[in-house]
């Protein structure tokens, strides 16, 4: 299935780009396995998530914990925690 | 209930009289945060922070008696003394105003999808989190005020 994956702020910088869509392979169904995914990249990739960097995650816009499932189409998020107000 | 997220700068006094104009409201509580130190930078998450902000909004309502209420938060570049956020809080009476702003600011510091960039002499920083910034949301699970 295909997802849409964001990343913000220091991810976005580290990862050098704000956006890319992936096609994931049919083990992939949460969060927590699309990080595992997303670190065997190596590189940047295993060090932005790396299991003790706090990185945070939103399906369609809505935060989520790691095992939160993940469907064909949805919008997947990777940012560190916020720092607004 | 106004939600706005935006690069330009408010007015306070305006956003407070255009949540006033009502005789049943007897307080306004607001909240304006402004940018310490040095110049910064504000990235979001557009369309995830407004979703955000309006759920915090709706707990508060829930929670208090909101009659009206306006949240601006800016993004983009931010000099010092600049103002970044504003909330602003009408109700019959200032308990709930005054709980009610404070308790939609603390959430907002902690769910809304904002990053602070810190441009500094030695370079640019992403500021980290504060674990007082989560103490402060969390204290509003028990308290029943």
């Amino acid at each position: 299935m295909k997802v849409k994956l964001l990343f913000f702020a220091a991810l976005r910088e580290q990862l050098g780009r704000p956006a890319e869509e992936l096609e994931l392979p049919p083990s992939v169904t949460t969060v927590a396995a699309l990080r595992d995914h997303l670190r065997a990249r190596g590189g940047e990739w295993g060090r932005v998530f790396a299991p003790n960097r706090p990185v945070r995650a939103a399906v369609n816009q809505d935060m989520v914990q790691a095992e939160a499932r993940i469907n064909a189409g949805d919008e997947v998020a990777f940012f560190p925690p916020v720092t607004g107000g | 209930m106004k939600v706005a997220v935006q690069r330009e700068d408010f007015d306070l006094g305006a956003e407070v009289r255009a949540i006033s104009k009502n005789d049943k409201i007897g307080a306004v509580a607001s909240f304006a945060g402004l940018v310490r130190d040095g110049r910064m930078t504000l990235e979001h998450y557009p369309g995830m922070t407004e979703r955000e902000i309006r759920k915090i909004v709706d707990e508060a309502a829930r929670r208090w008696q909101v009659m009206d209420c306006t949240v601006i938060h800016r993004y983009g570049e931010l000099q010092p003394n600049d103002q970044i956020v504003l909330v602003a809080v009408a109700s019959a009476h200032r308990g709930d105003a005054f709980a009610a702003c404070e308790f939609i600011m603390d959430y907002l510091k902690t769910r809304a999808p904002f990053w602070k960039k810190e441009h500094r002499a030695g370079g640019a920083t992403w500021v980290e989190s504060r674990a007082a910034d989560d103490e402060a949301a969390l204290r509003w699970k028990q308290d029943k005020r």
